[in-house]
């Protein structure tokens, strides 16, 4: 078991959302969970900078959300895919566009990947 | 007295409320899916459900890791629909039992040493607003009431296997200690194979889903056994979720009347729906 993970953390291509990880993450999920309410979705739209700062992002947290690297806040800012679908939410992009990115791949490679596509998923 | 009629296993794809919301039924992509749930809601019905407890996992709905529950019982009356960012679906409140839930509550905590978070206020999320219309009627309102119960699947340390086998058979024992006729069936939401983050988002494992159908019905307790690791390396790391099945299973008697399943692997996630009837020792069936 990994000491900085608090697990084995051995699966490929794999970040286990740990307690260290969400530790690390808290902030950025925090900012990303408040989009569930209309009214800070409306108050993000309007001043994304005061907004993100309002929750004590870190430049490089408020850097990565503006260039949508879910990748990177995956893999190394302890963001949870599912706070962060509602970040995408925000900016039009579905689990597709935010799963081929971190594959490596553009949506169009990504969907000859499917059995069947579901644009509900888009 | 309380009745323990059923069980059913089923996914939460959100992508299925919103094919539901936009009355996508009939769509080739989507007919096998919601055909699925035809003969399930039917039979349903037939038995004379009143009640279902859902064991789900919430999705950043209602629920945050600034104080996250392992275990959390709903307890209320009525529980409104979650805004999960793209608005609220068009759905009733959910219609619970307060008096059934507390009840629920004191033997589960009491009796069988679950100690729950006790929740009087919560907010329902995909995990079981995707299912529950299509198991139930919902207009005007829904046929059913029911008691959520939700589970942290999402930050590790999550409960064991085991646990939640533990937490079904709890469930049973409480159910049947209620002194009104109610008839239950218990839910357990979630899977089947998918992985929503990573290189590895979009793995999908249908071999496994379909052992994991079989041995939910036949050889269940072999399922009680497989660690966390297992269930994230063979159906993906969000599909650790399918072991809040186990809640439901361990409900019931260990053998079951088989009534339906169901299985649609379209695009990110393997869907799966099981029915199994409770089957009592002394039941002529």
């Amino acid at each position: 078991m990994s000491r900085e993970t608090g697990h084995s953390d051995h699966i490929p291509g794999t970040c286990v959302f740990t307690g260290q990880r969400s530790q690390k993450g808290l902030k950025l999920n925090s900012f990303a969970f408040s989009l569930h309410k209309a009214e800070n979705r409306e108050a993000y739209r309007k001043d994304p900078e005061t907004y993100m700062n309002s929750y004590g992002l870190s430049a490089w947290e408020k850097q990565k959300v503006k260039e949508k690297d879910w990748k990177a806040l995956i893999e190394e800012g302890g963001g949870n895919i599912y706070m962060l679908l509602k970040v995408g939410a925000m900016t039009g992009d579905g689990l597709v566009p935010i799963g081929a990115q971190q594959r490596g791949e553009s949506v169009e490679e990504f969907m000859k990947t499917r059995n069947v596509p579901l644009r509900q998923n888009m | 007295m309380g009745r323990l009629v059923a069980g059913i296993g089923s996914s939460h794809v959100p992508s299925i409320g919103r094919a539901f919301d936009q009355n996508q039924q009939e769509v080739p992509e989507w007919k096998p899916l919601f055909d699925g749930y035809k003969p399930a809601k039917a039979w349903l019905k037939d038995v004379g459900i009143t009640h279902t407890v859902v064991l789900y996992n919430d999705h950043g709905t209602d629920f945050f890791f600034d104080k996250y529950p392992t275990f959390a019982l709903g307890v209320a009356d009525e529980y409104p629909i979650g805004d999960e960012g793209w608005g609220v679906r068009p759905l009733p409140p959910v219609k619970g039992d307060a008096a059934f839930s507390w009840h629920l509550a004191n033997s589960l905590v009491v009796e069988s040493e679950f100690d729950l978070t006790i929740c009087q206020d919560m907010v329902m999320d995909h995990g079981i607003l995707v299912p529950l219309p299509l198991l139930f009627d919902h207009k005007p309102d829904w046929s059913v009431r029911t008691v959520p119960l939700q589970v942290n699947v999402l930050q590790h340390p999550l409960p064991t296997p085991h646990r939640l086998w533990k937490l079904g058979q709890a469930l049973r024992t409480a159910v049947e200690s209620y002194p009104d006729d109610v008839r239950v069936v218990v839910v357990g939401t979630g899977g089947l194979s998918h992985q929503l983050h990573g290189d590895r988002f979009g793995h999908m494992n249908s071999d496994w889903d379909n052992e994991f159908l079989d041995r939910i019905e036949d050889d269940p307790e072999s399922l009680v056994d497989i660690s966390h690791d297992e269930y994230m390396e063979r159906g993906g790391a969000e599909a650790v979720e399918m072991m809040v099945w186990l809640g439901m299973r361990g409900a019931l008697t260990p053998k079951v009347n088989k009534i339906h399943r169901n299985y649609y692997l379209p695009m990110l996630s393997g869907m799966g729906l099981t029915v199994l009837e409770d089957k009592p020792a002394n039941d002529a069936n």
